[in-house]
């Protein structure tokens, strides 16, 4: 993307707009909420792993001793679950990456609603402590499903407290979904027409009509359970003439698409890192952006595929199957045009380039998997077992944290005005690929052997491959804590960044980093396509740096 | 420490059928897995940079190939889907000669009953090569049945009937275990299916526990809360009488209803006609019998059900 006028260097850049406490706290600048929201989904990112790494510890033995009652193992892979949902994968790369990045890619000066923006990383606060408070002190046992009627009549925790927690931080959702949809409409620059927007940008619409239009569902189930446990409506339980399994059908009418809230993000940075560090154009664009909207759309239909054993009807299961099947072809494309993207490239092995790398191979494992559980044969065996646990881990996990990590070191220098180190960053992508496949790999055997979910004790036979998950979670651990510490480090010790360190092509990358406070002194002139890269240019570019 | 299991033991009909399933959806992950990681490993050691290749006009699309791969991946996916849907129809339809145990599942045991009146908990008593049919309910909230071996679960909802149907073809004892969440103990909400041949099987019925059949215990307890001061032949209301109900299709007025509908009896009718006796009256007759709700628990049900099958019509009632 080649910009007709050159920006004016020497301009003050938005780290440099305000130092206090204050200028902070009530920017309404999109790249300073940006980072408002990192420092937060770090924070909650860290306490859902120390969650998890302690349940870990407790799965080493058969039975129950690190924890001392059962109880507060339950609480555990309740908090893990909530907080990692709804306060780290949820806002993961929309509200951090989406946030700094969306204007800047649409040559934009800020979001459509700038204060509405900051009341979203308000709410997504208030929701947070407030959840966070009730799963710390005192907690909650439902597990983020929060299934009827044992939340509703029977669970005698704060339930209450965390699905008003959950409710609060839907309306950031909703509104940071509204804000992304209604800039993308109407603030792209001149000549940034649609079928010039970056993939990151697709994804980020896509991703925002999922909020936008399943997050109402969540919160009217979750009143639901509210007007139930509270007041004794029936609407869940059995004994007041409600239907437990409608419970199901609400939740998974929002939990499905929230799935792919927590993917199709990394999807976009996938294709913004791939074609950068292959030099070349993204193969089949048109296919990439309405893949992405074809996921979007029909992962409203298949909720059904988490209830074949619920009770549900024989046929609904077969219809949900088929659509099951069907959802899955989108992602295939996706897959083929990044493989296919690499062709005839001029291929460098960055930090970015080894997380996109990573992403795809486990993003393929864990798609692949789903069609094991879209089987109906085979569902009811693996269903509520650890291989559905390995799997969405691998997408999740495996495909979202790699991306968002991947998105980060990609863009750091534009988000900070620094570099990472190199090194550091290689060997973390390595540490946490080999940590991941050790700590989920074994649990699809697990799953297929039959060791339930959500379980306290197990049985002996499960040892040996429950101690080789916990072993990788360690090593997951590291590699997770030291991009925290080399990043952080970098922001005082890295040496500055260029406006354009990977000679990319996005409109990010044509005004300095970090950038100034309105994105662009003069606005943009966008002339052609997104991904205008040459791999030849780049092989003859480095040779002659030798 | 080594020799750890890496696949269940298999010992039920439907076990082989979802096994087959499971390896033929495996060939098709490990075929296109195969196919991305050589292609990958291809391209990104042949374009690496500084490798001395023709990079001359990267195509930036190609129509045939986008078709093919959405043609290709999605036929496979639908043969896939008519394989595993018509295993599924196997595993759900139970075949109607069935030998049916009751299960009530409540926070955190599975209480197990036999046609004959032998009760168990948390285990499982089954003869080899018999279709077994469980019925299945909670008292509180959702629980699910899961036995590896047999590669199946069923959830128990509260307030409503499940079943669950398999034919062992192996003697051994088998993992039992609760599947959904359920609370405190919900990892301790575990058991054993013992398979035995057919010998072994009738000596453990007859060895302790009641020998009067579920019918027989629901009859007694039909008398003992005078059901039968209604439904008797010595009626003191006018109600109808049971017998050659179950099994039949009974004319009945929901609210607001002019004209009576035909509904199926089957246990989720008696079920309801029970605890609900308003939901559905029978044409013809008045709305005076009382709810016993809160008087009946789970394991009665299911003997009032049982006995007023015994009486009802069918070959399914021959017991
Ligand atoms: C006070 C009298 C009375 C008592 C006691 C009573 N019933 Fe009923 N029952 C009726 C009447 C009247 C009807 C028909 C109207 C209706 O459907 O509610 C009926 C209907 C039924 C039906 C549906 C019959 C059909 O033809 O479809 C079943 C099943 C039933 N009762 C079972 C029981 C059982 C089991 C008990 C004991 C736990 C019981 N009843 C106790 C009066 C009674
Ligand atoms: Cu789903
Ligand atoms: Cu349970």
């Amino acid at each position: 993307m080649t910009l007709v006028r050159e920006p004016v260097t020497a301009h003050e850049d938005y780290l440099d707009a305000g130092y206090s406490l204050k200028s902070w706290l009530l920017t309404t600048d999109h790249k300073r909420i940006g980072l408002l929201y990192m420092a937060s989904i770090t924070f909650f990112f860290f306490v859902g792993g120390a969650a998890a790494t302690i349940m870990r510890l407790e799965l080493m033995t058969p039975r129950g001793d690190v924890l001392y009652t059962p109880d507060s193992y339950n609480r555990l892979f309740t908090l893990h679950g909530v907080i990692m949902v709804w306060f780290f994968l949820i806002p993961s790369i929309p509200a951090v990456l989406g946030n700094f990045l969306l204007p800047i890619m649409i040559g934009a000066r800020d979001l459509a609603f700038p204060r509405l923006n900051l009341l979203s990383w308000y709410i997504y606060i208030v929701g947070g402590l407030l959840v966070l408070g009730v799963l710390i002190f005192g907690g909650v046992d439902t597990g983020w499903t929060f299934y009827v009627p044992f939340s509703s009549m029977f669970s005698n925790t704060n339930v209450i407290g965390a699905a008003v927690g959950v409710f609060i931080v839907g309306f950031s959702s909703i509104l940071t979904g509204l804000n992304f949809i209604v800039t993308t409409h109407t603030m792209r620059c001149e000549g940034m027409t649609w079928e010039r927007l970056p993939l990151f940008v697709w994804s980020m619409y896509a991703t925002s009509l999922i909020l936008v239009l399943a997050t109402p569902v969540l919160a009217i189930t979750l009143a639901l359970l509210a007007a139930e446990r509270i007041w004794g409506v029936g609407i869940f339980d059995p004994k007041l003439g409600g239907d437990p399994v409608l419970f199901q059908h609400l939740f998974w009418f929002y939990s499905h698409p929230a799935v792919y809230v927590m993917i199709l993000p990394g999807f976009g940075v996938i294709s913004e890192i791939v074609p950068c560090f292959s030099r070349r154009t993204i193969f089949g664009y048109k296919f990439m952006a309405g893949a992405l909207l074809t996921i979007a759309l029909v992962g409203f239909v298949v909720w059904g595929h988490h209830m074949f054993v619920s009770g549900q009807s024989m046929y609904a299961g077969m219809v949900f199957s088929l659509l099951s099947f069907i959802v899955a072809i989108p992602s295939g494309i996706k897959v083929f045009n990044w493989t296919a993207t690499l062709y005839k490239g001029s291929i460098r092995f960055d930090t970015p380039m080894l997380y996109a790398l990573g992403f795809i191979g486990l993003f393929t494992i864990g798609g692949l998997t789903g069609l094991v559980l879209a089987s109906l044969g085979v569902n009811p065996h693996v269903h509520d077992t650890y291989f559905v646990v390995a799997h969405f881990h691998y997408i999740m996990v495996g495909g979202m944290v790699m991306a968002y990590l991947g998105g980060i070191h990609f863009w750091w220098p534009k988000l900070s005005g620094r570099m990472y180190p190199e090194l550091w960053g290689k060997l973390a992508a390595l540490t946490v690929f080999i940590g991941f496949n050790l700590t989920f790999f074994p649990q699809f055997v697990l799953g297929y052997l039959g060791m339930p979910r959500r379980v306290y004790e197990y049985a002996p036979e499960f040892q040996v491959l429950n101690v080789m998950s916990t072993a990788g979670a360690s090593i997951l651990a590291v590699g997770y804590v030291l991009p925290l510490a080399y990043l952080l480090l970098s922001l005082r010790y890295g040496s500055r960044a260029t406006a354009n360190p990977w000679r990319a092509t996005g409109l990010e990358w044509q005004t300095e980093s970090p950038p100034p406070t309105e994105n662009f002194v003069e606005p943009p002139v966008v002339i052609e396509g997104p991904y205008a890269y040459s791999p030849e240019a780049a092989e003859e570019a480095d040779h002659g740096h030798h | 420490m080594w020799n750890f299991p890496l696949f269940p033991e298999r010992a039920s009909t439907g076990a082989h059928d979802v096994d087959f399933v499971f390896f033929c959806v495996m060939l098709v992950i490990l075929f296109f897995l195969g196919l991305i990681l050589s292609l990958f490993v291809t391209f990104l050691i042949r374009y690496r940079r500084g490798t001395k290749v023709n990079r001359s006009e990267p195509p930036d699309t190609n129509l045939k190939i986008e078709v093919a791969w959405v043609v290709i991946p999605l036929i496979i996916s639908i043969l896939l889907y008519v394989l595993a849907t018509s295993v599924f129809f196997r595993l759900y339809r139970a075949p109607g000669d069935a030998y049916v145990v009751n299960v009530v599942g409540k926070r955190w045991m599975f209480t197990l009953q036999h046609p004959e009146g032998k009760r168990e908990i948390n285990e499982l008593h089954v003869p080899i090569g018999r279709p077994v049919q469980l019925q299945m309910i909670s008292q509180d909230v959702i629980h699910s049945f899961f036995v590896p071996a047999f590669r199946t679960k069923q959830d128990l909802l509260p307030g409503r009937y499940t079943t669950l149907w398999f034919e062992p073809t192996k003697v051994g004892k088998y993992h039992l275990f609760c599947a959904e969440y359920c609370g405190t103990n919900h990892s301790r909400m575990a058991g054993s299916v013992y398979v035995m041949e057919p010998a072994d099987y009738e000596r453990w019925l007859e060895v302790g526990g009641s020998n009067i059949t579920l019918a027989k215990q629901g009859e007694a307890l039909f008398q003992a809360r005078h059901c039968g001061g209604c439904h008797g032949p010595s009626q003191a209301v006018r109600a109808p009488l049971l017998d050659g109900v179950y099994g039949s299709q009974v004319p009945v007025l929901r609210e607001g209803d002019k004209v009576p509908h035909f509904v199926a009896a089957d246990q989720r009718y008696i079920r309801d006609s029970i605890l609900e006796p308003k939901k559905e009256i029978v044409a013809g007759y008045e709305p005076l019998m009382p709810s016993y709700r809160d008087q009946l628990g789970e394991d009665d049900l299911l003997k009032l059900i049982a006995y007023i099958k015994s009486i009802g019509l069918g070959k399914e009632a021959a017991r």
